[in-house]
């Protein structure tokens, strides 16, 4: 029987405590869950913090995964199969060398802007779903970029 | 009340009605071990090992249903603790761990008997908290001995550094636990409920598969009562000897690697397995795509988690066994006939007597299984029965006639050599009434050895029986059957005189060659209530068997070993 993995977003709530992120953390690596990118802050106002945690696995893993993580004690709920809103942002620098229009006009679509203007280099944001921040990280790849810095999905139920 | 955070350790634990802590000293934890001193509630046991501070916590849980509390010092006394708390977080055995740390302005600079605790047990506990505020102390005990014994039971860790220790806060031990992120389901759905007896009237063969679930939750006699109603037959797990008493008609036997022929075949044949808190762990299944592949699955465990893990269940329920047991039992009155399991009944009745339990007795040397047997005829019900691991451990699980739930103290999940004598120790403590009785292994025993002081200090006469066959048995064993007899690293053959060392404790040794030896022995060691050492010289080579071997399908089981 093979099982089809696939690219999970989980989204937990957790009491705001010391070392929560660790009960997590480990858990995924004790019991052998892969973690593609994971995202947590506080909830405003409240005591609860939510982490974004994108994963791979099958059905069947992906249900264990949200059980065990159920089972912490400081876990409020687990959200996963839930229709949810995704966004993901990077950060590009780019050497000064490249035409600043060019540049402008490539991530125009993709919700983004110029952060910093120096003199060799330059530093662009953008933010939008994952899938499409990959698209533009390969597009962007012809301006010679010297670094690339994702910050990791974070995830809202419709 | 404003009290020392050492003194509201003794609060709390005065509050909880705890009788005894399992212990160890130190310097981070002294403050604490000041106020033992000062107070007469409850005892204080001191082991000559952090582990088997734990262990011994873990027999009188497990024993009494209660929890266990032990007390080690930080750094090597904590991590010598690990072992009982993994130990107990694979066998939900609920415990309250306490340990000191260093002070907290010392946390984090390597400073001396420094270690992570909460770092390292958190993998291997049900919860754990390190305390950085005294006023914090009472909420944290309060919840830890809550969420020990709730829900699935297991282990929590409380580490409390030295200066927490000796803070001075408020003590208030009255509120209620109030944990909104821990609310664990004890009550099964009803219409879950419904339509796994709707499974049962529809099923031909069904087949009660009976974990340590059940005397946790405390439902051996509903189950009991279950079973007979409905005439369906049983197997148990490692951990569930004892539900039904061994003479049940209506138990086969334990399943698993070790388990009967017939335990095995019905579990293969059956249409539906009735699993009652067991977790279908690998020792039980065998390979998991042959495992009851003819069957539908209800699975009743608390533990969410536990159900559709290793095979998908039909029928999830989850809830407190007990509690379901409660619902499921007025519907089975009504609904399932017991009379048309007749034919099911003979099938395993052939099973049975196609290849029972058994062993030969042949040769001059005691057959370890004669042993197992013999304490149970002499002793039967009068006796718990703590073990180690290896080959004894299930010799004892195929032939000891167990008659009631908590008989039966073993490490099942870890398999933690050195467990039986200190989880004895802890059981005594909790039915001085009963002899208590550890048999284990010539490798298992010497894992914890020095525990006679403490069994002899606070007069708990345990009896050890050294099944002794001069090997590192179940590895010797696997070594003959699958590394072509390279015997590597398991002939004991270098031994102490077991007579001598616990005589050199203050204990009672005797080495036993025969069956009247034994019998004499095992009487002499009850009639003088010391501790003692029986060590039974038996049969070097004798496998563990039926077998089935790791990954193996659970039909395919090696029923005899021959010479090749």
């Amino acid at each position: 029987m093979i099982e089809q993995t696939e690219r999970r977003v989980i989204s937990v709530i957790v009491m705001n405590e010391a070392s929560v992120l660790s009960r997590i953390v480990g858990l995924f690596s004790g019991r052998g869950y892969n973690i593609e990118s994971l995202t947590v802050a506080p909830i405003p106002e409240s005591k609860y913090s939510r982490i974004t945690i994108v994963t791979a696995g099958s059905v069947r893993v992906v249900e264990q995964i949200t059980k065990q993580l159920h089972k912490l004690i400081p876990v409020l709920k687990v959200y996963e199969h839930a229709d949810l809103v995704e966004t993901e942002m990077a950060l590009v620098k780019i050497p000064m060398s490249e035409s600043l229009g060019d540049v402008g006009a490539l991530i125009h679509p993709y919700n983004g802007r110029i952060l910093d203007v120096g003199s060799d280099t330059m530093i662009v944001m953008i933010s939008d779903e994952p899938m499409r921040v990959n698209h533009f990280l390969e597009a962007i790849k012809r301006f010679h970029p010297k670094e690339i810095v994702r910050s990791g999905s974070v995830a809202l139920e419709r | 009340m404003q009290i020392s955070g050492a003194q509201m350790v003794i609060e709390a634990l005065i509050a909880e009605e705890v009788e005894v802590v399992f212990g160890y000293p130190g310097g981070a934890i002294m403050n604490v071990y000041d106020e033992i001193y000062k107070q007469r509630s409850f005892q204080h046991i001191l082991t000559r090992h952090e582990q088997a501070a734990v262990h011994a916590a873990e027999g009188y849980a497990k024993a009494t249903g209660k929890v266990g509390v032990a007390m080690i010092t930080s750094g090597p006394g904590f991590t010598n603790g690990v072992t009982g708390l993994a130990d107990a977080y694979m066998d939900s055995v609920p415990l309250v761990v306490i340990s000191g740390q260093v002070p907290m302005s010392l946390i984090g600079t390597d400073a001396f008997q420094e270690i992570d605790a909460v770092g390292i047990s958190r993998p291997c506990t049900k919860h754990n908290y390190l305390v950085t505020d005294a006023a914090e102390l009472p909420r944290i005990i309060k919840e830890a001995f809550y969420i020990a014994r709730t829900g699935r039971p297991g282990p929590v860790h409380v580490d409390i550094p030295k200066d927490v220790t000796a803070q001075i806060a408020k003590f208030d031990y009255s509120k209620e636990v109030e944990l909104e992120t821990y609310k664990p389901t004890t009550k099964g759905n009803a219409r879950q409920i419904k339509k796994a007896i709707d499974a049962i009237v529809a099923s031909k063969r069904p087949l009660l598969y009976l974990g340590g679930g059940i005397i946790s939750s405390g439902a051996a006699d509903l189950v009991r009562e279950f079973s007979k109603l409905t005439q369906i037959p049983a197997v148990e797990t490692l951990m569930a000897r004892g539900v039904l008493r061994y003479d049940d008609p209506l138990l086969i036997s334990m399943l698993g690697m070790h388990g009967s022929y017939a335990a095995n075949m019905a579990m293969s044949e059956t249409d539906l397995v009735i699993g009652l808190g067991a977790r279908f762990d690998d020792r039980v299944t065998g390979k998991l795509s042959e495992f009851a592949k003819n069957a539908q699955i209800i699975h009743v465990d608390i533990d969410p988690a536990s159900v559709s893990k290793l095979v998908h269940a039909n029928f999830p329920i989850v809830g407190d066994v007990k509690n379901v047991l409660e619902q499921m039992i007025p519907l089975a009155k009504k609904q399932v006939d017991p009379t048309k399991f007749e034919s099911w009944h003979n099938t395993i009745a052939n099973f049975n007597k196609l290849h029972p339990l058994s062993y030969k007795e042949e040769g001059d040397r005691l057959k370890p299984q004669w042993v197992v047997e013999r304490i149970g005829q002499l002793l039967g019900d009068g006796a718990n029965i703590s073990t180690d691991v290896g080959q004894h451990q299930m010799w004892t699980a195929q032939f000891y006639p167990f008659t009631r739930p908590r008989q039966w103290i073993s490490s099942g999940g870890l398999g933690t050599m050195g467990f039986g004598f200190p989880a004895a120790m802890g059981v005594k403590r909790a039915d001085m009434e009963r002899v208590s009785i550890n048999i284990t292994g010539d490798g298992s025993i010497l894992m914890n050895i020095q525990e006679l002081m403490t069994a002899i200090e606070y007069k708990l006469p345990v009896i050890n029986v050294i099944l002794n066959n001069n090997f590192l048995g179940m590895v010797r064993q696997w070594q003959t059957l699958f590394y072509d007899k390279r015997h590597s690293q398991t002939d004991l053959s270098m031994q102490p005189d077991f007579v001598k060392l616990a005589e050199a404790f203050g204990g009672v040794g005797y080495r036993v060659n025969t069956k009247e030896e034994f019998d004499a022995a095992l009487k002499d060691a009850v009639e003088k209530n010391v501790v003692a050492i029986i060590d039974v010289v038996v049969n070097r080579f004798e496998n563990v068997l039926p077998m089935v071997p790791a990954g193996g399908s659970l039909f395919n089981m090696m029923l005899e070993y021959k010479e090749k």
